[in-house]
């Protein structure tokens, strides 16, 4: 006799109880702790933060750690901690040209004013697996140099001055949040910036990948990448004035695109924008060039069907936990959809071979 | 969980859910834009539903979640605790005692009460979505009321399998204005779309919340010479012996042998609780599986 399948509940308890043994891994091996992922896997880190939209450190390790290393799933343990906090106001727009900048590099020109500041980089190291970090991790102190005073002045400012650039119009308008407001489309610039920067980097890398191979291809040079703390500021009501909550460090590229003119526009060099949380290059980088191919509308640029220039396909797309959510939800049991096509599938064989049949006959 | 509010979601965004819910119910099969949040469950596996049952509870409701009918498969299982975490509700897996029900590709088979709300989980909330993929077209296409691009597609279907080959999530016409998808439910479902109680369908990665007041007209699309014919296992229930369910088949040997039974556990439970025995069952027993 048949008897149905009962006890989902004490399976998802011992899976659970199964899953939290598996995080911590042989018990002969030391645990780590949150700080040590903080640390020493500060990219995960800033990955963590800057898709889950939240700057906080220490929650994103914590993320990391109970996730098992797998950053999507830290991300959305992110994501739903961070949707319940109260919003108790907004900051005052960053200052990205007070930025104190622990790297300020630019691709279009050999030296500028404050110099070009490689930083913390992987660029020009060999990668080759450095065996001696299995044994031990521990290094010299790198060389310093006095901070440079004064603040790093943007390069774009200087093509700018001769009108060699579009210009960016400021606008005090309260850019929309997504997070707060149903998406609703077409988007205007900030939308898609604030969709980008919390978009997947992966999706974003391979969508601006694909722009420099020709899917709507459109040249860019690295104008300035910099990286740095900023300080962000908010005014407090009951001060009357605005103070300083903290300091954050951002990653922001800004591009320099060929453009030939169109009928409303005269040939100049145009931008695309890229600001992530922490230091996210290549997330940055990537996401300047989707936002440079975003805007191929307002430039009166032609429309290829390129998929980095259809707003909808992007935004409906970039964001990894509705992506993985919807993705793995095929796991969940279809038993009732799958019998109606089962059902299906059987009455139209039936009425095909009844045909079939049909036709023999005659 | 003593730190989360009432039924986890802070109380703005719930009266932001309320409103659009109110707006749904003012537009019968209308899907109404919503700030969806992100919640400690993944996409695709409820938040939409989460969100509009969190909006609709009190706590003195009765709750009751389903998943494929049944009140124990592991996603049912999962939201009934969350909700049982964060709102202290009472839960119950008997429909007609439930004010308030979350279902994932089912309508109970008892008939629900003008008392109740039946809430659905909704994956894709367009039902034109494959046939246009744009949400800035589709959206046009139901302000235009140009529907044209379904009627075609199901004539299709007529012209290539003899009949309309869709067999769940099947697309009916609200109040004579909005195309709407019923989400996956079995069309066998379709018939009793037009109920006593409140419907409301929220989509949450899609970000879309639509309603269907009681008794509100629901027909699901069809030709005249192809009437919509809901459909479902030509067999009884081998457990309880109900000719009228939904029935689920179950593969019960390595040779292929499989039985049906009722895909609403609460149903088959009371049918057998009141005597009634299928051609595989046996006698029920208070407590037994």
């Amino acid at each position: 006799m048949y008897v149905a399948v009962k006890g989902g509940e004490r399976a998802i308890d011992n899976a659970h109880a199964w899953l939290a043994e598996e995080r911590r891994g042989d018990a002969a091996v030391a645990e780590l702790d949150v700080a040590q992922i903080r640390e020493q896997l500060s990219l995960a880190v800033n990955r963590v933060m800057a898709e889950g939209s939240l700057y906080d450190p220490d929650l994103a390790a914590l993320a990391i750690k109970q996730a098992r290393g797998d950053l999507i799933e830290a991300i959305f343990l992110i994501r739903a901690y961070r949707t319940t906090l109260p919003r108790f106001g907004a900051s005052h727009p960053v200052g990205t040209s007070e930025m104190r900048c622990d790297r300020r590099i630019s691709a279009t020109f050999k030296d500028a004013p404050g110099g070009q500041v490689l930083g913390p980089t992987f660029d020009y190291t060999h990668r080759l697996l450095d065996f001696k970090l299995a044994a031990e991790g521990e290094v010299a102190d790198a060389p310093e140099a006095p901070p440079q005073p004064g603040p790093t002045p943007h390069i774009m400012g200087y093509l700018n001055r001769e009108g060699l650039i579009e210009d960016e119009v400021p606008n005090d308008a309260t850019p929309p949040d997504l997070t707060r407001e149903p998406m609703e489309l077409p988007a205007d610039r900030a939308l898609r910036l604030q969709a980008l920067t919390r978009g997947d980097e992966g999706f974003i890398l391979s969508l601006a990948y694909s722009t420099q191979r020709g899917y709507a291809r459109n040249h860019a040079f690295v104008g300035e990448l910099r990286i740095g703390g900023v300080g962000v500021e908010m005014d407090i009501p009951e001060l009357g004035f605005a103070i300083e909550l903290g300091e954050i460090t951002l990653t922001e590229c800004e591009t320099v695109n060929q453009f030939k003119g169109s009928k409303t526009e005269p040939p100049q060099f145009t931008r695309g924008y890229g600001l992530v949380f922490g230091q996210t290059e290549r997330k940055a980088i990537a996401m300047a060039l989707v936002d440079r191919a975003l805007r191929w509308k307002e430039l009166g640029e032609e429309d290829q069907g390129a998929p980095a220039q259809d707003e909808e396909f992007v935004l409906m797309h970039a964001d990894n936990i509705q992506a993985t959510g919807f993705l793995e939800h095929i796991k969940l049991p279809h038993y009732v959809d799958f019998q109606s096509e089962l059902e299906l599938v059987r009455k139209l064989r039936r009425e095909a071979e009844g045909s079939a049949r049909r036709e023999a006959a005659e | 969980m003593s730190d989360y509010n009432f039924a986890y979601l802070d109380e703005q965004t719930k009266r932001m859910i309320r409103r659009a819910i109110l707006k749904g119910l003012a537009i019968p099969g209308y899907q109404v834009p919503f700030a969806s949040r992100e919640m400690p469950m993944p996409y695709g596996w409820g938040t939409g539903g989460v969100q509009v049952s969190a909006a609709c509870l009190t706590p003195d409701d009765t709750f009751k979640v389903i998943d494929q009918g049944a009140d124990d498969t592991t996603n049912a299982v999962s939201i009934r605790k969350f909700f049982e975490k964060t709102a202290q509700v009472a839960t119950t897996e008997e429909t007609a005692r439930a004010s308030l029900i979350q279902t994932r590709h089912r309508i109970p088979e008892e008939a629900l009460s003008e008392d109740q709300i039946l809430v659905y989980q909704v994956p894709i909330p367009e039902p034109l979505r494959f046939l246009e993929p744009s949400e800035v077209e589709t959206r046009k296409m139901h302000s235009l009321e140009e529907y044209g691009l379904m009627h075609v597609k199901l004539y299709e279907d007529i012209s290539q399998h003899g009949a309309i080959a869709t067999a769940y999530a099947y697309p009916v016409k609200v109040e004579g204005r909005y195309v709407m998808d019923p989400s996956p439910i079995p069309k066998f479902d379709n018939p009793k779309l037009g109920m006593a109680a409140i419907q409301l369908f929220g989509a949450g990665r899609e970000q879309r919340i639509y309603a269907l007041p009681p008794y509100t007209a629901v027909v699901s699309l069809d030709f005249e010479d192809h009437p919509f014919e809901p459909s479902k296992a030509d067999h009884d229930c081998d457990l309880c012996g109900a000719s009228d369910s939904y029935l689920d088949e179950v593969i019960v040997d390595d040779a292929g042998g499989r039985m049906f039974v009722c895909s609403d556990t609460d149903y088959c439970r009371s049918r057998r609780a009141a005597g009634h025995v299928g051609a595989q069952g046996a006698p029920y027993e208070e407590g037994a599986a």
